[in-house]
C-alpha cells in the first residue's frame, strides 16, 4: 500500500513512505515535521496549506502526495531567508500584518506567485487574485497594504 | 522540528527559570549565580513570580494572560520596561505556562492591559525600587541621589559611580513580598511599596514597537500548537454524532481494520479514533462505522429560531437600567416608535481547527493547549484524569486564532481524556467540521426598542429589551468538564451561567429602562449550538439593535442622526468621541435618508458604543448594488478612546481587524442548522469576508488620555460596526434592515419589495 515518494522541499531532498492518496499536507507536516503548511479545512477552501509546486501555488490539503513525486516544493519557511526575506515577508513585517498568523501560507504563497506574473497590479486585481484565501482575524486592511508595498518593491 | 523530550522538562528547584526557545516548551536554564537559594513558591505575593533579572541584566516578565495575536505581550513588555527603566528590547515576556506564571485569567474580555497590566506595572515598579535600594548599599549613596538608566543604577551628577541590575541581582531571586488581594484570574492584583511612574515621565509607554513574533510567523519559523510534536505521541480524531443529542449504540471496529494501528477509544458517549500516524487517524475517523441513536430533533427549524426565542419561557431576567416611569410616559407620548431586531447564532470559525496535546500518565503530567486559558485547562484535564490540578503543567502555545471560548477549550480536555484512556501522550486535532459545527456559538437574540417622542421630537421614554440565549451555556473557562463536550458526554451535567446584557451607552433619557431575559439552551447536553464567549460577547448583537433603534428615533424626530445622539450625551469623553468621528467623516447632517437612485446606491451611517470604559464612535459608508444585493462596507471613520494608549501602532491594527471581522459577522455570518444538526460545517457553508469585500479605507483617530487608566481595546470596536453598516444601508436605500446577517439575498429581496 505505502509507496516511497521523493521530492525536493525547501531545497532539500525528502522521501516519504506513504499511501499515495494521502494529501501532501500530511507528508510535509506530519511525516517530515515541516511546520508550514497548516491544516485549515482539508477542502481547499481557506489556503492555509498553500505551498508552491514547481513555483505554482497548490493546496496541499487536497493534492495527493503522489502528485508531488519528483517535483520541487517550497513552503513559507523556504520562500525567503533571514538574510534575504521575500519582499512579501518584508512587507508583512513592516506592516505588522498578522494576528494569529495561521493563514500566512495562504496569503504569502499565493501573492508571491501572483506578483511574479503581475508585477504592477491594481487594487482590484489584488482583491480578485486573493479570492478564496481566508483570514479570520480580519487583518484584510493590513494585507492589502503589505501586498501593495511588496508589489512596489518587486516591480 | 525537534520533538519535545523529557530533557526539556522544567526543573524549578534551586534555579532561576527563564525562557529559551526550545520548540513548544519552556526549558530551564540554571542560573549562573554562585549561591543559589531556592525559588520562592509561584505565588502572586512573591516579586519573583513576576520579574526576573538575568545575569546579563535582561529582564523576564511572567504574564499570567496570553497573547491572541493583538500584541498584548508587547504592551506588557513596554509597561515593564518603562517602570524598570530598562530598554524595551531587554524585556522578554513569558506567558501562559502554569509552571512559571500566576493565573491572571488568561486572555479574557479585553482585560490584558486593563487588568493584567496593573499587576505587571506594580511588580516592575517595586522591582525597580528594590534594585535602587540594593544599588544604594552597593554604591554607598542614598537612594535620593540615585537614578536609573537602561538598567544601570547611577549616582546623580557622578555617573561613573554605577552598578547594573545584572550585577546587583542577575541570576538570583528577589525574595521580596508584594501585597496581594488574594484573588486569582482577572481580578488578581498585586502591589508593592513603590508607586508607578507618572505618565508625564513615560519614554516607552505610548510609543509603537513592533511584535517580534510577527517576524517569526511571517518567516514560517513560529511553532504553533499544531506543530508541537512529543516523542511517542498518538494521533487522535474525535467522532461527533451526525445528529445533535444522539449517542453511539455500537461501533463497528472492523470498519477500520485495514488501517495500520488505528483503533477506537470510547468512554461512555465520547468517541474517538487513535493511530500512530496522523493520516491513519484521519482515515479511520472518516471510515469508522457507528450506529447512533435516532434523531431527537432538539432544535426548531432555522427559519423559526427567532420565533422560538420570542415564545420560549425565560430562565433569567434583569433590568439594570430603570429610571423614571417609562410606561406612564409612553402612554402620554405624542408618538411611539417600536422596532424589533434579530441576530443569528455565529461561530468562532477559527482559522484552523483546535489542537491539543496531553500526557496525563507520566510523573510530570503535561498539557499543551492553544486555549486562551491554560491555567483553567489544566484543572479541567486534571479532573478528568483524576490528578491533583497543581500536578499538571499546562503550557499555552499560539493557536490558529482565538476570539473567546472557541473549540480550543474542548480540544484541551479531549486530549486529557484520551491520554488517560490510552495511557499515552495524545495529540488531538479537530477537522474543519468539528470546529465550525461543534464550537460554542455566539448567542442568537431578539431585541425590541420602544420609545416615546413629544411633538418636538424629544425622547420622553425609552425602553430597550433583549431576549435570547445566555452567552454562557458553557462558561468561558474549561476548568470543569461540565463546560466541555467530553465532560458532558461522560457524565458531567451541563451547567452554564445566565448572563445577558443591555446597551452600553450614555444617552441621558429622563425615563429609561433597559432589560433582558435569557432562555435555556435548546439542548442541554453536548449541543453543537451551546453558546459561549465569541469576541465581544453579546456586544455586536445588542448594539446592532440599540444603535439602529437610535437611528430610527432620529428619523422619527426629523433629526440628523449625529445631532440627535449628541442631544442626549453629556459625558465629555462620549461627546468628544462622537464629534471626532463625525468630523473625520466630514459628516453632512441630514434628517432623512439619501436614497440613491441608480443601480449602485451610496449611503452613510453612524454608530457609537461603550465597552468597559472604552468609547468608540464611527461613520460608515456603504455601496449597495441593487442588482446583486451586494453591500460593500467601503469606508469607516473611527474615533477610539481607551484611555492611556500603550502602543498606538498595535492598537491601530487591532481596531482595523475588529472592524473587518465585525463586517463579516454583520453581512455574512449565520450558523445554519435544521431540526437535528448544524449545517454550517466549513467555509462554503459558513462564509466569511473575502479580501475583495474588505473596506477601501478605515480611518482611525486614536484619542489618547495618558492620565486615564487604560481600558481594553481587544473587542470594543467590534460592537459599533453592525449598526453603522445597517444605518448606512438605510441611508443608501431607504430600507431598514433589522435582521443580521444582511446578505445579498436578503438585500435583493427587500429592495425588490420596497
Amino acid at each position: 500500500m505505502d509507496q516511497k515518494i521523493s521530492f525536493i522541499v525547501d531545497g532539500q531532498r525528502a522521501t516519504v513512505s506513504a499511501d499515495p492518496s494521502m494529501p501532501l499536507l500530511y507528508a510535509l507536516h506530519a511525516e517530515l515535521s515541516l511546520n508550514n503548511p497548516k491544516f485549515g479545512c482539508g477542502k481547499a477552501q481557506c489556503g492555509a496549506c498553500t505551498v508552491h509546486l514547481d513555483g505554482a501555488p497548490v493546496r496541499s490539503c487536497v493534492l495527493p502526495v503522489s502528485a508531488a513525486a519528483g517535483k520541487r516544493i517550497t513552503t513559507l519557511a523556504g520562500l525567503g531567508t533571514t538574510e534575504k526575506p521575500h519582499p512579501l515577508q518584508q512587507a508583512y513585517i513592516a506592516e505588522q500584518v498578522p494576528q494569529c498568523g495561521y493563514c500566512l501560507s495562504g496569503w504569502i504563497m499565493t501573492a508571491a506567485a501572483f506578483l511574479k506574473n503581475n508585477p504592477t497590479p491594481t487594487d482590484a486585481e489584488i482583491r480578485q487574485a486573493m479570492t478564496g484565501i481566508k483570514c479570520r482575524c480580519g487583518t484584510h486592511m493590513a494585507i492589502m497594504r503589505a501586498i501593495k508595498r511588496a508589489a512596489n518593491v518587486m516591480a | 522540528m525537534n520533538p519535545i523530550t523529557r530533557r526539556d522538562f522544567l526543573k524549578t528547584s534551586g534555579s532561576l527559570v527563564v525562557s529559551v526557545s526550545i520548540p513548544g516548551a519552556i526549558a530551564t536554564v540554571m542560573s549562573q549565580g554562585t549561591t543559589i537559594s531556592g525559588k520562592p513558591p509561584l505565588l502572586p505575593n512573591e516579586l519573583d513570580s513576576w520579574i526576573a533579572v538575568l545575569p546579563d541584566g535582561s529582564v523576564t516578565a511572567f504574564f499570567g494572560k496570553t497573547e491572541m495575536g493583538q500584541g498584548v505581550d508587547i504592551a506588557i513588555g513596554q509597561i515593564v520596561a518603562e517602570e524598570l527603566d530598562v530598554a524595551f528590547d531587554r524585556v522578554n515576556v513569558v506567558m501562559g505556562d502554569t509552571a512559571v506564571t500566576c493565573n491572571q485569567g488568561g486572555a479574557s474580555g479585553s482585560t490584558g492591559i486593563q487588568r493584567g497590566g496593573i499587576a505587571l506595572r506594580n511588580a516592575a515598579a517595586e522591582a525597580r525600587r528594590v534594585l535602587v535600594e540594593l544599588g544604594s548599599k552597593k554604591l554607598g549613596a542614598p537612594v535620593e541621589q540615585l537614578t536609573v538608566e537602561n538598567g544601570v543604577v547611577m549616582v546623580l551628577r557622578n555617573e561613573r559611580q554605577r552598578v547594573s541590575y545584572g550585577e546587583l541581582i542577575g541570576g538570583r531571586h528577589f525574595h521580596h513580598k508584594l501585597e496581594w488581594n488574594k484573588e486569582y484570574g482577572n481580578p488578581l492584583d498585586v502591589k508593592g511599596v513603590a508607586k508607578p511612574k507618572p505618565p508625564s515621565e513615560y519614554k516607552i509607554v505610548g510609543k509603537s514597537f513592533p511584535q517580534k513574533v510577527i517576524t517569526e510567523k511571517v518567516m514560517g519559523r513560529e511553532q504553533y500548537i499544531t506543530d508541537v510534536r512529543v516523542e511517542g505521541m498518538l494521533h487522535a480524531r474525535v467522532i461527533r454524532p451526525p445528529n445533535a443529542g444522539c449517542n453511539p449504540v455500537s461501533v463497528d471496529e472492523s470498519s477500520i481494520k485495514g488501517i495500520p494501528g488505528a483503533r477506537v477509544v470510547r468512554e461512555k458517549d465520547f468517541l474517538a479514533v487513535v493511530a500512530e500516524r496522523e493520516w491513519d487517524a484521519v482515515r479511520a475517523a472518516e471510515r469508522l462505522k457507528v450506529t447512533w441513536t435516532g434523531e431527537c430533533a432538539p432544535f426548531p427549524s432555522m427559519e423559526k429560531l427567532h420565533q422560538y426565542i420570542r415564545e420560549a419561557k425565560p430562565n433569567g431576567s434583569g433590568a439594570p437600567v430603570n429610571r423614571g416611569d417609562v410606561e406612564a410616559e409612553l402612554a402620554k407620548a405624542h408618538r411611539v416608535v417600536t422596532a424589533e431586531y434579530e441576530w443569528p447564532l455565529q461561530s468562532h470559525a477559527s482559522m484552523g481547527p483546535a489542537c491539543a496535546i496531553a500526557d496525563m500518565n507520566s510523573d510530570e503530567p503535561r498539557l499543551w493547549t492553544g486555549s486562551q486559558k491554560p491555567h483553567y485547562g489544566r484543572v479541567g484535564c486534571a479532573m478528568l484524569a483524576g490528578l491533583p490540578p497543581e500536578k499538571v503543567r499546562a503550557t499555552w502555545i499560539v493557536g490558529p486564532g482565538s476570539y473567546g471560548r472557541n473549540d480550543a477549550g474542548d480540544a484541551a480536555l479531549d486530549a486529557g481524556m484520551l491520554s488517560k484512556l490510552t495511557g499515552r501522550t495524545v495529540r488531538v486535532q479537530y477537522m474543519r467540521h468539528d470546529a465550525t459545527a461543534w464550537d460554542p456559538k455566539g448567542p442568537a437574540a431578539v431585541f425590541r426598542g420602544r420609545a416615546g417622542l413629544d411633538a418636538a421630537g424629544n425622547v420622553t421614554a425609552y425602553h430597550f429589551h433583549g431576549k435570547g440565549f445566555s452567552r454562557q451555556d458553557v462558561i468561558q473557562r474549561e476548568n470543569h468538564p461540565k463546560d466541555t463536550l467530553v465532560g458532558q458526554l461522560t457524565g458531567y451535567p451541563s451547567k452554564g451561567a445566565i448572563i445577558f446584557q443591555v446597551p452600553a451607552e450614555r444617552y441621558e433619557f429622563a425615563n429609561k429602562r433597559c432589560s433582558w431575559e435569557t432562555i435555556p439552551a435548546m439542548l442541554n447536553r453536548a449541543s453543537p449550538l451551546r453558546t459561549g464567549h465569541l469576541r465581544d460577547p453579546l456586544g455586536p448583537e445588542t448594539h446592532f439593535a440599540s444603535e439602529s433603534f437610535i437611528d430610527e428615533l432620529a428619523l422619527a424626530a426629523g433629526a440628523d442622526p449625529v445631532a440627535f445622539r449628541l442631544r442626549y450625551l453629556k459625558d465629555p469623553r462620549h461627546v468628544l468621541a462622537v464629534k471626532v468621528a463625525a468630523e473625520k467623516a466630514n459628516w453632512q447632517g441630514r434628517p432623512n435618508p439619501n436614497r440613491g437612485k441608480g443601480d449602485v446606491m451610496t449611503g452613510r451611517g453612524f454608530s457609537y458604543t461603550e465597552r468597559n470604559g472604552t468609547i468608540v464612535a464611527m461613520a460608515a459608508e456603504v455601496e449597495v448594488d441593487r442588482r446583486s444585493g451586494r453591500v460593500w462596507a467601503k469606508k469607516f471613520w473611527v474615533s477610539h478612546d481607551c484611555g492611556q494608549i500603550i502602543n498606538p501602532g498595535s492598537l491601530q491594527n487591532v481596531i482595523e481587524a475588529n472592524i473587518v471581522q465585525a463586517i463579516s459577522r454583520t453581512l455574512l455570518e449565520e450558523v445554519r442548522f435544521n431540526e437535528n444538526r448544524v449545517l454550517s460545517v466549513d467555509w462554503a457553508t459558513y462564509p466569511i469576508l473575502e479580501l475583495a469585500d474588505a473596506p477601501e479605507a478605515v480611518d482611525i483617530v486614536l484619542i489618547d488620555r495618558p492620565e486615564v487608566a487604560p481600558s481594553g481595546a481587544g473587542e470594543p470596536s467590534t460592537r459599533t460596526v453592525p449598526a453603522a453598516i445597517a444605518n448606512a444601508i438605510f441611508d443608501a436605500t431607504g430600507v431598514r434592515f433589522r435582521r443580521v446577517p444582511i446578505t445579498p439575498e436578503r438585500v435583493k429581496a427587500a429592495l425588490a419589495r420596497a
